[in-house]
């Protein structure tokens, strides 16, 4: 239920609809998009990521002197939780073809298609598996498969969308295998949404000049990651999980191969070392950061631990300058704050409107386009909707869904969000969602070519914790469908080189160089990484947690 | 802050008022607080909190027991008894509100089967569930797994329409499922209906689901290479020219 407060909104909300609806049916765009130039104004002034103390240079490492997010600096100027010299290399505890870090979608898709290539894998992952941002995506995944679009096409709206930083033959490769994995999927058995013409159901995203958004009503992540889990559960054989075991550190060879990793099982607190013939780091991305102090729609082990590791080995970065802000994170009520409302709510015809119930921004811009303009109406123009608890929001008016679409589309299409907004009294068939950028998507990553491989032999990254496909935005629709071609990618290309790598002595002398440059550069910190997991101990509590010794947030 | 520690005035936080920051915006402290009752021991948590984050509020850090945090993962699942009620509740510990006086367990994992199967050897119809989860056939419809559903899922329902073969049913009723388990762990004929509902999704998306000719023709078309050309354009183009493309383009 909204507060009596917000009465007076909401009425003119309702008062404006009729005409929004009309403006909607007419077919004309219901704004006007943003020229170039009004994009980059907008980003400049008010996306986050430009803001004075948003990015800091870093002092170490193959990036060396870029500036990157303060948060992700933070991060990587960090010290190993392990001590090498604790580790007999000689004998390691498991030997495998593929060492797996992460069991999202990306890491999934890897491991199956390895395993059709002969290869047998380590699936290491810090939570369950399929405890993923894979998991949560509602909206849809983009492949462009209906007659009026091309792969091509989709290509320039991914490159427009990145503000053409994004790296081509990634981008080729992502909007090239797009449809080959549509119907990989479906013979796996994800029940993609159609019309009843039996064609694909599309419809429009953010940056989208064709409607190419195809979904399983708005549990598309969950379906398709629990096909993907459930395929990998079916091969016990080939497929090796290790759930609450994430791997803390990489394992070089005395060539400068990456051949496996240190793994830490977090309930018994022991280590384990892997001998692999190469590995593919899928771990996701960093939301759990809570970069610039933003809610985040990133699940529970979103801490960004693949970048650490890889960074520590000597695998290069990329535009991670850049950090993507869903625009429509709900604000009200407060216990759902930070949560996504996927974009394919306006996809389907679900208008942004200010405190007077006026339209100010046309609703598919980009992400950060979009996510800029809302933190003007509010910030900048004074024209936001202020929370009891004091955060600020913007209408994002769902009942013209149903005027546009007809009776019972929110339920059948929509089935999550209405769920998440009736168990507080909110019923969006009827009443707008409140909503406020949210932080949602590592923009960057790990540096890789269209193979997945990057500048160390052996080592393969895959999906969120990449960087390159994007630039420095992506679209919506996009990271689904990126971690299924990269991570097969990767599962192809990894299975290829084990065939031929010989591995030499292990090594971890790595982590003993990157300590010494920290301490070369003055970096003394007790600051410890992989992060692993989120704290959201209270003050009061943290007060009389007294140990006298603290191994990150493990105690 | 567990009850019964002698300051009352750290272990009610409600008498004090501040703001916290975060993000853009600063945040009022909650005012109103109850006592909930974590595998036994009680704290006062704010009264709007959901279970996690009163989990979180009271100091846990949690290990098994939180995943999305939006309600799509199923790691959380939670048993609670309220005062005067002799009910065993089920919720997800994200999105369920803690009440006063709340006696509350999560559940770390549930103990589920899940045999290795291969689907392409499996027919869509009631012999896939014969074959793979064949305790099924011992449903006593009491409707207890329904009854115990965070989604408020007609899970008896898609268990019977299991039984029947009817695996488009069981594919849309079973849709919104996201395996916390909540229904296995009360069901007194051990079976485990979310992987049931898994099953019966993939049967339907690989074996009934009508196929889509349009998808055809673009994946023939892409073993033609048929775009190669106009990547290849694209490719060369230079950053004005590509600019310039995009803004001019037509939208659908």
């Amino acid at each position: 239920m909204y507060p009596d407060y917000m009465r007076e909104s909401l009425n003119k909300v309702e008062q404006s609809r009729n005409e929004r609806l009309e403006l909607a049916k007419s077919g004309k765009p219901v704004f006007t998009p943003m020229t170039a130039e009004e994009r980059e104004n907008v980003l400049k002034e008010f996306h986050p990521d430009y803001k004075e103390d948003a990015r800091r240079k870093i002092r170490v490492g193959p990036n060396k002197g870029e500036m990157i997010t303060a948060e992700v600096a933070d991060m990587l100027e960090s010290r190993s939780r392990i001590k090498p010299e604790n580790f007999d290399l000689t004998h390691p505890d498991f030997n495998t073809d593929i060492l797996v870090i992460g069991g999202g979608g990306g890491g999934c898709a890897a491991a199956l298609v390895a395993m059709e290539q002969g290869a047998k894998c380590i699936v290491s992952t810090k939570l369950r598996i399929g405890d993923a941002n894979s998991m949560m995506s509602q909206g849809g995944m983009q492949a462009a498969v209906s007659r009026t679009d091309s792969p091509t096409r989709h290509y320039l709206d991914a490159m427009g969308g990145g503000h053409f930083d994004n790296k081509p033959e990634l981008v080729r490769a992502l909007t090239e295998d797009a449809p080959d994995v549509v119907k990989w999927l479906e013979e796996l058995g994800v029940v993609w949404d159609k019309n009843e013409d039996n064609s694909l159901q599309v419809l429009h995203g953010g940056g989208t000049s064709r409607k190419r958004m195809l979904s399983c009503r708005d549990y598309t992540g969950a379906i398709i990651m629990r096909t993907l889990m459930d395929e990998v559960r079916n091969h016990p054989d080939k497929i090796e999980v290790l759930e609450f075991t994430p791997t803390v550190e990489l394992i070089m060879d005395e060539n400068g191969n990456c051949a496996g990793g240190i793994l830490y099982n977090l309930e018994t607190e022991e280590y384990f070392t892997v001998r692999a013939k190469a590995t593919i780091i899928a771990t996701g991305g960093y939301g759990r950061l809570h970069i610039k102090g933003f809610d985040t729609t990133n699940h529970y082990g979103a801490t960004g631990d693949g970048l650490v590791i890889t960074y520590r080995a000597g695998a290069k970065l990329s535009y991670m300058d850049s950090v993507q802000y869903h625009p429509t994170g709900a604000s009200f009520p407060e216990q759902i704050a930070g949560f996504l409302i996927t974009e394919k709510i306006r996809g389907a015809g679900g208008q942004p409107l200010n405190i007077k119930g006026e339209l100010f921004v046309f609703p598919r811009e980009p992400r950060d386009v979009e996510s800029s303009a809302f933190i003007r109406e509010c910030l900048g123009r004074k024209k936001g909707i202020k929370t009891p608890s004091g955060r600020f929001g913007v209408w994002l008016d769902s009942p013209l869904i149903e005027m546009l679409q007809g009776e019972g589309y929110i339920n059948k299409q929509f089935p999550a969000m209405h769920r998440q907004f009736i168990r507080y009294g909110i019923d969006i068939t009827r009443e707008p969602m409140l909503v406020y950028p949210t932080l949602h998507y590592q923009n960057g990553g790990t540096d890789i070519n269209e193979k997945c491989e990057t500048n160390i032999p052996g080592l393969y990254i895959a999906g969120e914790s990449s960087g390159g496909v994007h630039g420095r935005n992506r679209l919506m629709g996009n990271s689904v469908l990126d971690y299924n071609v990269f991570g097969r990618r990767a599962g192809k290309f990894a299975a290829e080189y084990v065939k031929s790598v010989k591995i030499g002595k292990l090594s971890l002398e790595h982590i003993h160089d990157y300590e010494k440059e920290l301490a070369k550069e003055g970096i003394e910190t007790d600051r410890i990484a992989p992060v692993l997991l989120p704290s959201y101990t209270p003050e009061a509590v943290l007060k009389r947690q007294l140990t006298a010794h603290y191994e990150g947030t493990l105690r | 802050m567990l009850m019964g520690a002698n300051s009352v005035k750290v272990m009610d936080k409600s008498k004090e008022k501040g703001k916290k920051k975060i993000g853009d915006t600063a945040r009022n402290v909650p005012e109103e607080m109850v006592t909930v009752y974590i595998m036994g021991k009680g704290y006062r948590v704010p009264a709007e909190a959901t279970i996690m984050g009163a989990i979180e509020y009271a100091g846990y850090q949690i290990k098994r027991g939180a995943g999305c945090r939006e309600g799509f993962c199923g790691a959380c699942g939670t048993v609670y008894k309220l005062p005067g009620d002799y009910k065993i509740h089920t919720g997800l510990a994200c999105t369920t509100l803690v009440q006063d006086g709340m006696l509350l367990a999560q559940l770390p994992f549930i103990p589920n089967e899940k045999p290795a199967y291969d689907i392409d050897s499996l027919l869509p119809d009631v012999t896939a569930f014969q074959k793979v989860y064949p305790e099924i056939f011992r449903c006593v419809a009491c409707n207890t797994c329904t009854k115990a559903c965070p989604q408020d899922l007609q899970v008896m329902d898609y268990i019977q329409t299991a039984m029947r073969g009817d695996i488009e049913k069981t594919m849309d009723l079973s849709f919104d499922c996201v395996s916390c388990g909540l229904c296995a762990i009360r069901c007194p004929a051990e079976i485990v209906q979310f992987n049931v509902g898994i099953l019966a999704k993939r049967l339907y998306g690989k074996y009934l689901a009508p196929e889509s000719p349009e998808l055809g023709q673009r994946l023939k078309e892409m073993k033609d290479k048929k775009y190669n050309t106009e990547y290849m354009e694209m490719k060369g183009m230079s950053y004005e020219d590509l600019k310039t493309l995009y803004y001019d383009r037509d939208s659908e």
